[in-house]
């Protein structure tokens, strides 16, 4: 054995000029940024400011970051797929040998799902949910930070995969037996499963992390029937985040041991069960849908009662139906492999209950319907997302009750029916609730609205770009076409793949807005500037702090005493606002100190991962080594808080009330 | 954010009395941390599926009646219950605050853990030389997976109580101490209850196939 | 006047005095009466194990009921997870914890189960594996 292992230049894909190009660009990238920021002088207040921060609002926004970029990342698989597809018919075999095509195609599903869908949710999760609670941060800051790093390890060994090495070409849900040792024989299985169980690591400390804020550091007076809606749907996706991540460790923990220790939990021989993993991926798999939809589900929540100008309709029925869901997506899993030999009565159950869970859903969109109904309804771009998801969701949803029907989905299980269907709910459902949220929440975050024609602009290109990229795909499905093909015989198939192709192309037109919208709000910001802190006459807590907040979000806790805390507040006259304060005064505040524990923990993180892969074992064990005195030093510290004296918060405070005040 | 300098008492008293606000830190951290253990029963549920499911598979080799001594099972099951109580009596001596007692209570409970996995060890090691090996078949790989980790479990909980007793050497009994040594007693217990469910599942109703 | 409720009590957390209006037990005699309940619950199940005179069948529903209780005696008497109000959110806790691992074994052993049953024998699989 090698003292690196499997590790050797041959590693690096000088054969196979596509990849050669992408890892360059890629390396180019991270270089010019790496070398910008250090000309500039940016490493020490990066440092200290936020790669080190505990402060929940900066751990969101690094998500939605580490989202964005993922996003460009996984939708270029996307476009090269798209391309590939409309060009491989008949005698043409394009331009993807199939060796990468799978490749790609594995990477998009692992990279859109968990790192580019997970951290944009989790993200606005981070950012809004302690200010609408009326709380100063998350119940463990550190841990979060944690949380946050591990998640980027993930990305930087799954990205590294590009170079050194390659990827699963086993789909981004890797089934055994082609996930085994036998059939898998690179690192390309062993990329996938370290950078999961890395970031899951991070996930389940997030999902402990924000049931315990929920339940225990609301406001005074924040009862659980006056939180926000969107409050709601995190504890529910959170609880999901809890009770399902451990068996994805579990199960990606049993899949390493076949490949590290020659176990037999899902391999063909020694009475293996390959089933058993199908199985049990899946008992994660639902809930994970559920846990990137519920937060988006909130965001629209609290959209459009704000664009409406009216409460939320229907509050304790939305409450009612986000808790069902989440007791329901653990009932449903196996509509996921109806195919896979169950007889009619195990098919029948899981086949009805998946029918069931959408009546909840449907309950929300009719709530938010009547929410519109009678409003006055601002057409912001916020808007716009939400109008656009609920027509694309309704229709996503709706294939898949049609799915649910276990006939039906025998004969459109693994085709492209199926690919249509997760693509609309999640990207009608999911990243337009990403993107709703972004604009929304964007001006708290950093003082300034974003620019609203690039917005509009993006809005409508992904939606236009959507349905000519995904309705095709639903006709194809009926036409008989397989999932994740390469190449394909049927040239009736190709018109409509050309379509999907243009599809694509608007799409990333869409993306590009996103990216111009970004550049041109950051270049005009002083024209949208937030002074009052409240840009939409919103109607929850977050609107009541400075655009950005302070660190403590609230020197004086607000005193809840209804739903819609802010708007109660704004319907005062400004002599009884007081009444929703504390009354006692400015009191000093602690708060946690910035930690590099995070970052540091990360790091051993990719070093233990990337040594794992290619069977370094001496450099595995430091890496743990290195993370355990990481753990020991952080355990160790005397001093972990910073006490913020009365003085400064009155000073800080009684300057925003002025300036809001005028 | 001390709930003190907003309060200004333990306890807040306000006209809402249904809910007072946010808990203090000791209730927020055990909460946390009673989350955790929950998503690790759910870990553990996994595996224990993966047992049922595959403990037939034995692919002509070595079934549980042919493996599992009782004597072992029971008196490992001995020692890491009078672990727990050992521990409930360490929780006591740290509500006391007495270092001595504390030590006392950590040095049984340690020394009783490391007795449940020396016998553990002999026990793996016994079957692997006779060549019941994880690799043999899928019963075992299954077998060694779920009784493996919670072995691992109580060795990185051994690790946890030295650390903490080492803390409480340096560092006393201060707020973060304490409540760190809750996590581990809730931690120490909850393996309890999970051996309960192993040697339930795994070896009585494994002999008796 | 407004009541002076505590705040919900921590999983682990001792008996606050006032909060049973003074028949406090002491924590010793809790641990105590927790610890000789799982004795003789453990050597009932490893009886019930290996006696004959319980009829076969009904055994492994036994001692699945066995180890539930003694579950329930760590649950109470060592962690002290009680029906309180104030134990509320640990409870319902405990019990979306219970509910996912029910839901995750008895629907993956209903699953596999049937899969089994509609699937070729590994025998008979290997033997195919075999023929060429």
């Amino acid at each position: 054995m090698s003292i690196l292992g499997k590790l050797s230049w041959s590693a690096i894909p000088i054969h196979e000029p596509e990849a050669m190009a992408a890892s360059g660009l890629m390396i180019a990238g991270v270089i010019a940024v790496l070398l910008w920021t250090t000309a500039r002088g940016y490493w020490p207040y990066l440092w200290r400011e936020w790669l080190t921060s505990v402060d929940h609002k900066r751990i969101g926004v690094m998500y939605c970051v580490l989202a964005l970029l993922m996003l460009l990342r996984g939708f270029i698989d996307a476009i090269m797929m798209r391309a590939q597809q409309a060009f491989a018919a008949g005698s043409s075999q394009g331009y993807l040998p199939p060796g990468h095509f799978d490749q790609i195609f594995s990477a998009h599903g692992t990279i859109m799902i968990f790192f580019m869908a997970m951290p944009f949710m989790i993200g606005l999760m981070n950012f809004a949910v302690p200010l609408q609670l009326g709380a100063r941060d998350v119940a463990f800051p550190t841990l979060n930070s944690v949380s946050l790093w591990l998640t980027a390890s993930g990305i930087l060994l799954t990205n590294i995969s590009l170079v050194i090495g390659e990827f699963a070409k086993t789909g981004w849900v890797a089934y055994p037996p082609l996930s085994e040792l036998k059939f898998s024989p690179g690192v390309g299985v062993d990329y996938y499963l370290w950078s999961l169980q890395i970031s899951g690591i991070g996930t389940l400390m997030t999902g402990i992390n924000f049931v315990t804020t929920i339940l225990k550091l609301r406001a005074p007076g924040m009862r659980y029937m006056r939180m926000p809606v969107f409050c709601w749907t995190a504890l529910a996706t959170n609880l999901l985040i809890v009770a399902a991540f451990p068996v994805l460790t579990a199960t990606f923990a049993m899949l390493l041991l076949d490949r590290y220790l020659g176990f037999h939990f899902f391999t063909v021989d020694g009475q293996g069960n390959m089933m058993m993993y199908v199985n049990l991926f899946w008992v994660w798999g639902h809930p994970e849908v559920y846990i990137l939809v519920l937060p988006a589900f909130g965001v629209f929540s609290e959209v459009i009662a704000t664009f409406s100008g009216k409460p939320l309709f229907g509050y304790r029925s939305m409450v009612a139906a986000t808790m069902a869901i989440c007791i329901l997506s653990f009932m449903v899993w196996l509509h996921h492999f109806f195919t896979m030999g169950a007889s009619a009565d195990v098919n029948g159950f899981f086949g009805i209950m998946s029918m069931i869970i959408a009546v909840p859903t449907g309950v929300k969109l009719f709530n938010w319907l009547f929410t519109m109904y009678g409003g006055r309804v601002r057409f912001t771009v916020s808007i716009l997302w939400s109008l656009g998801f609920m027509v694309t969701f309704a229709i996503g949803g709706m294939t898949g009750v049609l799915l649910a029907v276990p006939p039906a989905d025998f004969q459109l299980h693994n085709s492209l029916f199926l690919i249509a269907h997760f693509h609309n709910t999640i990207i009608g459902g999911v990243f337009f609730g990403a993107m709703a949220g972004y604009n929304y929440w964007f001006p708290k975050a950093f003082g300034f609205r974003l620019e609203e024609r690039w917005g509009a602009g993006a809005f409508w290109c992904w939606l236009v770009g959507f349905y000519l990229a995904f309705m095709p795909l639903y006709v194809l499905g009926l036409m008989g076409m397989t999932r994740r093909m390469q190449h394909y015989d049927d040239l009736n198939w190709q018109p409509l793949l050309i379509v999907a192709a243009v599809g694509a192309l608007v799409i990333m037109a869409g993306i590009g807005c996103i990216v111009v919208q970004l550049v041109v709000s950051i270049r005009t910001r002083e024209l949208r500037r937030d002074t009052t802190g409240d840009p939409w006459n919103g109607r929850t807590l977050e609107w009541s702090t400075s655009s950005p907040p302070p660190p403590w979000n609230y020197a004086l806790l607000p005193h809840v005493k209804g739903i819609d805390a802010f708007w109660a507040m704004k319907q005062q006259a400004p002599g009884e606002q007081a009444a929703h304060v504390q009354t006692a005064g400015y009191a000093p505040i602690e708060m946690p100190k910035n930690s590099a524990t995070g970052f540091v923990t990360a790091f051993f993180a990719v070093i233990t991962g990337f040594a794992l892969i290619w069977h370094i074992w001496w450099m595995a064990g430091l890496g743990v080594f290195g993370a355990l005195v990481t753990l020991l030093v952080f355990a160790w510290r005397d001093q972990d808080e910073i006490e913020i004296p009365a003085g400064e918060l009155a000073r800080i405070d009684r300057s925003y009330r002025a300036e809001a005040a005028t | 954010m001390s709930t003190e300098a907003i309060f200004g008492a333990e306890g807040a008293i306000t006209v809402d009395a249904i809910y007072e606000g946010p808990a203090p830190k000791r209730i927020v951290v055990a909460y946390g941390f009673w989350i955790f253990l929950l998503s690790d029963i759910v870990l553990f549920s996994a595996l224990f599926a993966t047992y049922a499911v595959l403990v037939h598979a034995t692919a002509g080799g070595p079934d549980g009646v042919q493996l599992f001594s009782q004597t072992r099972i029971a008196i490992e099951t001995g020692c890491l219950l009078a672990s727990s109580y050992t521990c409930g009596l360490m929780w006591m001596a740290i509500g006391a605050r007495n270092p001595a007692a504390t030590y006392l209570g950590a040095a049984v409970t340690f020394v009783l853990g490391a007795a449940f996995l020396a016998l553990e060890i002999r026990e793996f090691a016994g079957m692997i030389a006779a060549g019941a090996t994880p690799q043999r078949s899928a019963f075992l790989s299954a077998f060694f997976t779920l009784v493996g980790s919670h072995g691992a479990h109580v060795t990185l909980g051994l690790i946890w109580l030295t650390v903490m007793m080492a803390q409480v050497a340096t560092k006393g009994f201060v707020a973060a101490v304490t409540r760190r040594l809750a996590c581990f007693s809730l931690f120490w217990h909850a393996l309890d209850i999970i051996w309960v469910g192993i040697f339930t599942v795994v070896y009585l109703m494994g002999i008796r196939t | 006047m407004s009541s002076i409720r505590p705040h919900d009590r921590a999983p682990g957390e001792d008996m606050v005095p006032f909060q049973t209006g003074g028949e406090t037990l002491s924590e010793l005699l809790v641990y105590t009466t927790g610890f000789v309940l799982a004795i003789v619950l453990t050597a009932i199940s490893f009886w019930a194990a290996n006696t004959s005179l319980l009829w076969p069948p009904g055994v492994p529903l036994g001692l699945a009921v066995l180890a539930i209780a003694q579950m329930g005696v760590h649950l109470v008497f060592f962690i002290h997870i009680t029906t309180g109000s104030d134990n509320t959110n640990n409870v319902l806790a405990l019990a979306f914890g219970i509910l996912i691992v029910l839901l995750v074994m008895a629907g993956s052993l209903w699953i596999m189960t049937n899969l089994d049953a509609n699937m070729m024998a590994p025998s008979e699989l290997m033997n195919l594996h075999m023929q060429h």
